[in-house]
């Protein structure tokens, strides 16, 4: 290694770096946005963007890149930016991830890039996710994707699932000169990004444009394929020619309490409330066929503290809810949900009941629901996951007068590719067993990653999946070895 | 895409498509089902597969005109498409050798009996089956029926074929009469399936039903289709359709079923409120033309 120091193109000391306060994301109106479906964060302009960029100290070992799943180059696109250069810097970016304009969005930055960046010892973090964001939109609009030239190798791969952790693979994949198709059960591509994240928070836009590309790239898609019932791994294989498999179906059942009243009209689950509002579009009903319950002047609550829960009861006040309650039984501490969302829900008067578990659900005698009772809980000893356990509190019983209750507690393995795929090892919960590294399953030539091994997740946890399993596959295609 | 390459009413209301889905056509298995989606703006409804050509690659679906978007399909013609099938899906009916099958269809039920009763006689066994109706125009599918069972019995609601009465009434007799029977498979409506699992849970007749809860994406994922059973959630896409009869709570698939009556309501009324005015202005422009006609 040649000892040559590359002259920073940042103008600024590190010290000046330090005063340059954290550039505010200019959002919509709390009071405005609590009533419409439009984006809440809109996102920086050029000079917000450099302003932001020039607070980089630039470190000799940047900790964001190797706390990101994907390790996208931070110093060298914020450097980018500094210089002006966005298109160069989304490049920098696309060399490691194909959804930036995606992750920009939903990433919880600070337990990855922000969360160890040196700046926030003293003041607030990079906003790498922002500027992330920014490159990737401003890309967009000069509409100058480069579609990059590879020789083709003549091996094809089959992935199953568009979620993110197929969409990476898959534009990995195609950036190696290999034959790529995406079979996707549902009619819309996009998995969790289309069904799950509501369009405040990730417009359907973006993943269109982002889908775009790669078809531009030459990924190949197919709707309408559940990989296990209308076609099974092996017949992938063995049939249709594959020469490697990636599994990256997602998260699975929702999971349920098992407390009375459960199976009431107007509990749904937060997958099925999700999927109505965001595939189905059921919010436009009568012009839409699907229906779903009118929340308007009506009292919704949900239960859970993640991401799904947030997404759920801030669809629900967007649909009109009259009262719109998070019920969670650990403390604010312990909440999943990115801390970007519960900041936005609580300026939009999403009303937190913390340390709260519902016991029963409430009937009205004819099948419908009419309050969730509930008991209050406190806090003792740290569980298996090392957070404190939440412990009901004698007496505390209340009812909460509700419509509607949407169940935000997380999901189990889906079992349908595990049933059909002889020879492929699961784990006790019934996700499949991949290595951490290369994402090899107990089959040859078969991959998977994402939720439907660990369970669930975030987007750029499986993107990192989906990034490990394209190199493997790469190695395994290029060597022969398994 | 999905080609209609043949339909046609096979009743009043009760309209086979034959569809081109050569993928479905090449797995599928009797008590399967497929999710479709008419349109863009259209809702995903699950219908269960009478049906399959894997060498035309081709699937036949039966379908009674009920609400919109059953009404909707039911409008479309030979060459027209559908914009998604998917499927087969769920667990496929268990198929083996059990004995004496008793298959019960109630009305447009008797087209997702079918296959599986063809399976049952192919598989060995000796298959009675009862097929019901409202009245004689309604039973559908008599010869393919009668074609792979034993014995084929009809009962119509009103007497106008067969005998007057239930399928219930055609069942208490047989187990009157000392009939042995291994399984009993019934699929039609919520309340006749509930009758007969009422009637041979007191005789101990292993029974069989296909459930038809609302479902979305059909696939274990958004579990709107959970049902209870045995007081634990299962869910019909990934566990069913089909489930021991005597542990499904069927009061609870009622009224969930139930859930969006007055949107599905709603939208049928509108429905048919467009559909008149679109008649009413096709009319409208027959008139136009013979008046010009006229003139000339």
């Amino acid at each position: 290694m040649s000892p040559t120091v590359k002259k920073s193109l940042n103008p600024l000391l590190p010290r000046e770096r330090m005063k340059v306060p954290r550039q505010l994301m200019p959002e919509q109106p709390a009071e405005e946005r609590a009533h419409n479906f439009n984006e809440v964060n809109l996102g920086y302009d050029p000079e917000l963007a450099r302003q932001e960029a020039l607070r980089c100290l630039e470190c000799a070992k940047p900790v964001c890149t190797d706390n990101c799943p994907v390790g996208v180059k931070v110093k060298e696109f914020v450097e980018l930016i500094v210089a002006g250069d966005f298109l160069g810097a989304a490049a920098k970016i696309r060399e490691d991830n194909v959804l930036p304009a995606v992750t920009g969005r939903v990433c919880p930055q600070e337990d990855h890039c922000e969360g160890n960046c040196l700046l926030s010892k003293k003041v607030k973090p990079l906003g790498i996710g922002y500027l992330e964001r920014f490159v990737a939109d401003y890309e967009q609009k000069m509409g100058n994707h480069v579609v990059p030239n590879v020789t083709p190798t003549g091996k094809k791969i089959a992935i199953v699932g568009s979620g993110p952790s197929g969409l990476t693979a898959a534009g990995d994949l195609i950036q190696r000169g290999h034959k790529v198709r995406v079979f996707e059960a549902l009619h819309e591509l996009g998995g969790v990004l289309v069904y799950g994240i509501p369009e405040f928070r990730l417009p359907k836009q973006i993943i269109r444009e982002q889908l775009d590309y790669m078809r531009e790239m030459g990924v190949e898609f197919e709707t309408d394929v559940v990989v296990g019932r209308t076609v099974t791994i092996d017949e992938l294989i063995e049939e249709e020619g594959y020469d490697a498999v990636f599994i990256g179906t997602g998260a699975g059942l929702p999971q349920f309490m098992g407390i009375p009243g459960e199976h009431l009209n107007g509990v749904y689950s937060a997958n099925e409330f999700l999927t109505r509002i965001n595939l189905m579009k059921a919010y436009k009903f009568p012009v839409y066929d699907e229906p779903m319950l009118d929340l308007h002047g009506k009292d919704v609550a949900v239960i859970g503290g993640g991401n799904t829960a947030l997404d759920a009861i801030r669809s629900a006040l967007r649909l009109g809810a009259r009262k719109a309650y998070v019920i969670y039984r650990r403390s604010d501490a312990e909440m999943p949900a990115r801390a970007e969302e519960v900041h936005h829900a609580r300026q939009e008067g999403i009303d937190f009941q913390m340390l709260t578990a519902p016991v029963e659900f409430v009937s009205d005698g004819k099948g419908w629901l009419t309050a969730a009772r509930c008991v209050r809980m406190e806090l003792g000893e740290p569980d298996a996951s090392g957070r404190r356990r939440p412990v009901p509190m004698k007496g505390s019983e209340f009812d909460l007068p509700l419509s509607v209750a949407v169940i935000a507690i997380g999901t189990s393995a889906n079992p349908i590719v595990q049933s059909t795929t002889p020879g492929l090892g699961t784990n006790k919960r019934g996700y499949i067993q991949a290595d951490e590294t290369t994402q090899r399953t107990s089959r040859k030539g078969v991959f998977a990653g994402g939720d439907i091994v660990t369970g669930s997740a975030t987007v750029i946890l499986a993107m990192g999946a989906g990034r490990r399993a394209a190199k493997s596959i790469h190695e395994y295609l290029t060597t022969g070895e398994w | 895409m999905f080609k209609i390459v043949h339909a046609e009413f096979i009743a009043p209301g009760i309209k086979r498509h034959v569809l081109e889905a050569p993928r479905i056509a090449r797995k599928q298995k009797p008590g399967q089902f497929v999710i479709l989606r008419i349109r863009e703006e259209g809702e995903r409804i699950p219908l269960t597969i009478e049906n399959s050509d894997p060498e035309r690659g081709t699937i036949s679906i039966v379908v009674q005109s009920a609400g919109k978007t059953t009404q909707l399909l039911n409008s479309l013609n030979t060459g027209d498409s559908i914009l998604d099938v998917v499927g087969p899906l769920g667990k496929p009916s268990e198929i083996e050798q059990f004995g004496t099958v008793v298959v019960i269809g109630g009305g447009v039920g008797t087209a997702m009996a079918y296959p599986s009763a063809a399976a049952f006689k192919r598989a060995g066994n000796r298959v009675i089956s009862i097929v019901g109706a409202r009245n004689k125009e309604l039973v559908i599918l008599e010869e393919e029926m009668r074609a792979v069972s034993d014995d084929l019995m009809i009962t119509t609601d009103d007497g106008s074929y067969g005998e007057k009465g239930f399928v219930t009434d055609k069942l208490r007799q047989l187990i009157e009469n000392g009939t042995r029977i291994d399984l009993v498979l019934a699929v039609g409506p919520i309340v006749m399936m509930k009758a007969v699992a009422d009637l041979t849970r007191k005789e101990s007749i292993r029974t069989v039903v296909s459930l038809n809860p609302i479902m979305i994406d059909g696939t274990g994922m958004c579990g709107g289709c959970r049902v209870l059973v045995d007081g634990k959630s299962e869910f019909a896409c990934v566990d069913g359709p089909e489930f021991d009869a005597h542990r499904v709570d069927f009061a609870v698939l009622v009224q969930r079923n139930s859930m969006y009556r007055d949107a599905e309501q709603r939208s049928l009324a509108e429905f048919r409120r467009m559909r008149e005015a679109e008649m009413a202005a096709t009319q409208g422009e027959h008139i136009c033309v013979n008046a010009q006609g006229a003139e000339q």
